[in-house]
């Protein structure tokens, strides 16, 4: 469906992954492969750990079991004969930049404008001149259809403007993956799909995606991979022909039941 | 079709009371006004020859020079104070926590005579290694620590229990998703606290910050205890002197409103500069409102002149 084949960066390993909060145990165990270049597409109900599971995938989150590797390179360890050292704040920082993510709520930095917003991580974490990441930024506000508001706060912005802008920032630093987490769920309907564009657009492109959405016929347009989520687990994964079409698991059918109906008609 | 109202005279609307308040006012200003202006016992004459006396403006050099240093000084610790208490390390926090309780708990006037007679409980200051003979460094307390410096030390410490405080509510109103953000991006620690979190929090320190120095401008004058001639000592030598007690007390008060007015206008400007972003269309400055007004009037005048 998409380039995956010449794509050669961006591997996402997912082994075992659990995780807890307290006592509550919200990731039990998952497990998830996307290939280089690919696109995979994580739903399922509130609170079952989707936001979660993305942020242990930079590390915003440590984990508690199991490991997570990008392009066979450990997320936030390192393999020193048998045993795993966790990394210093300054190697998580340089990982982090491999690894782009994008917010429910954009998170924009609401005192810098446009252009500042993307051009600043370039230069202060990946050591590129002024210049450059200026050049750069203005590139990808382009590719994101916002030459012209290079200069506006993201107060001035509308809401699809501001993921759009949020998107070209996660950009600017070439990640060789890709996190989105209900990057349209705070929209209004009518901006929802000036957003997924950009996204299809990005699939396209060869740049790994793992991406949170509710909006299912979006996930079945762009999707290699459906994983359903449910309660800390992934219960069921596979095309999006199959998991939408033809689900296996009782849960995954009553979930599908459920947020399918009126919208969904093929 | 819908009635075509482009023709019809709009006619603003009315606030009568608005008017009452104003007239009000108006005339409580007019008769205080009156008062200061007529009543001879104000003595003007006396203060505008004490004004701009040498004396007096040496004394307000001093009142500069202690907010000045204590201000700077108390915002810069109670900057670090405030980041102690935001840190994962139990000690560093409690630390900070303690400082902020017990200078907030003293009277200053107390801190100051305090410091002030640290001779008494302290002969000698030195610098060294603790447990050893060895010293760097010795003085006499009371040659270290001069009527200055007892000042210094008593405001500076002061401002930065309290400066403490509200730097610290500036960093924790920043919402905890911009910290988050950074993180993702790879932004270094340091550089997360300086571009990304202070710029916002500055929105809500500013105000309760300049409400401190201004309160420290004045609360320079507690000094008067230790003897230091600072503005408000040095009215108070002159009045002694002369028995022109409320003419005097009112060059010194006259001092401080100007002072203030001018952190006034610092602050108008600096907390612009920090809005920037955070609302969506910046109101133009007075200055500018003024600029606009003269323009378009012009504008008006001119046309006016041409019919
Ligand atoms: N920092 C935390 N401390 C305690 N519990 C947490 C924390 N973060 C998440 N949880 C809990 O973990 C569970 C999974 O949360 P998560 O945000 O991953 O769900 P989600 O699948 O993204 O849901 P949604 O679709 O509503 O965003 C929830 O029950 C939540 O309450
Ligand atoms: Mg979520």
């Amino acid at each position: 469906m998409t380039t995956a084949a010449t794509a050669t960066r961006g591997l996402v390993e997912i082994t075992k992954v659990r995780k807890s909060f307290g006592a509550t145990e919200v990731l039990k165990g998952v497990s998830l492969t996307v290939e280089p270049g690919g696109v995979a597409v994580i739903v399922g109900p509130s609170g079952s750990g989707k936001s979660t599971l993305l942020r242990t995938i930079n590390h915003l989150e440590k984990v508690d079991g199991g490991f997570i590797s990008i392009d066979g390179k450990l997320v936030g360890y390192e393999v020193r004969g048998e045993r795993l050292l966790e990394l210093r704040e300054k190697e998580i920082l340089k990982q982090r930049t491999e690894i782009g993510m994008v917010f429910q709520n954009f998170n924009l930095f609401p005192h810098l404008t446009a252009l500042e917003n993307v051009a600043e991580a370039p230069v202060v974490a990946q050591g590129r001149s002024k210049e450059e990441a200026r050049r750069r930024g203005l590139e990808l506000l382009d590719r994101v259809g916002l030459k012209d508001r290079a200069g506006a706060y993201p107060r001035q912005l509308s809401g699809g403007q501001q993921q759009r802008v949020a998107i070209a920032r996660a950009l600017a630093l070439d990640p060789k993956t890709l996190l989105f987490d209900e990057p349209t769920s705070a929209l209004d309907p009518e901006l929802v799909n000036e957003v997924l564009d950009v996204i299809r657009e990005l699939a396209k492109s060869g740049t790994t995606l793992i991406i949170v959405t509710h909006e299912m016929g979006f996930a079945r347009d762009v999707a290699d991979t459906v994983a359903f989520m449910d309660e800390g687990q992934i219960v069921e994964q596979g095309s999006p022909e199959q998991i939408f079409t033809n689900p296996q698991e009782p849960r995954t059918r009553s979930f599908f039941s459920k947020v399918l109906e009126p919208a969904f008609n093929i | 079709m819908a009635t075509d109202y482009s023709s019809y005279r709009v006619v603003a609307a009315k606030h009568p009371w608005r008017w009452v308040g104003t007239a009000v006012v108006a005339l409580g200003v007019l008769a205080v006004a009156w008062s200061l202006a007529t009543n001879p016992r104000w003595e003007w004459g006396v203060v505008a020859q004490w004004f701009t006396a040498q004396s007096v403006i040496n004394g307000l050099l001093e009142t500069l020079k202690l907010t000045a240093i204590s201000g700077i000084l108390g915002f810069v610790l109670g900057f670090i104070l405030a980041l102690m208490r935001l840190s994962a390390s139990p000690l560093l926090v409690s630390v900070s926590w303690t400082f902020s309780w017990i200078f907030r708990s003293t009277p200053l006037l107390v801190q100051m005579l305090l410091w002030y007679n640290l001779g008494y409980l302290y002969e000698k200051i030195s610098l060294g290694i603790p447990f050893t003979d060895v010293r760097f460094f010795e003085m006499q307390t009371t040659t270290l620590i001069s009527q200055f410096a007892a000042a210094v030390l008593g405001l500076t410490l002061n401002q930065a229990a309290y400066s403490a405080e509200i730097i610290r509510g500036g960093i924790l109103s920043v919402d905890q998703g911009q910290l988050e953000a950074a993180a993702a991006l790879g932004i270094p620690a340091w550089r997360r606290s300086t571009r990304i979190v202070l710029p916002q929090a500055m929105r809500a320190i500013l105000p309760t910050a300049f409400n401190e120095i201004i309160g420290l401008v004045k609360g320079t004058s507690i000094v008067y205890v230790l003897a230091y001639s600072e503005l408000f000592y040095t009215v108070q030598v002159i009045y002694n002197r002369t028995q022109q007690v409320l003419p005097l007390l009112l060059v010194a008060t006259l001092w401080y409103v100007v002072i203030t007015s001018v952190l006034s206008v610092f602050q108008y400007y600096i907390e612009r500069h920090y809005s920037k972003g955070a609302v969506r269309n910046l109101p133009l400055t007075p200055l500018q409102k003024a600029r606009k007004f003269f323009a378009t009037h012009a504008v008006a005048n001119n046309r006016a002149r041409s019919l």
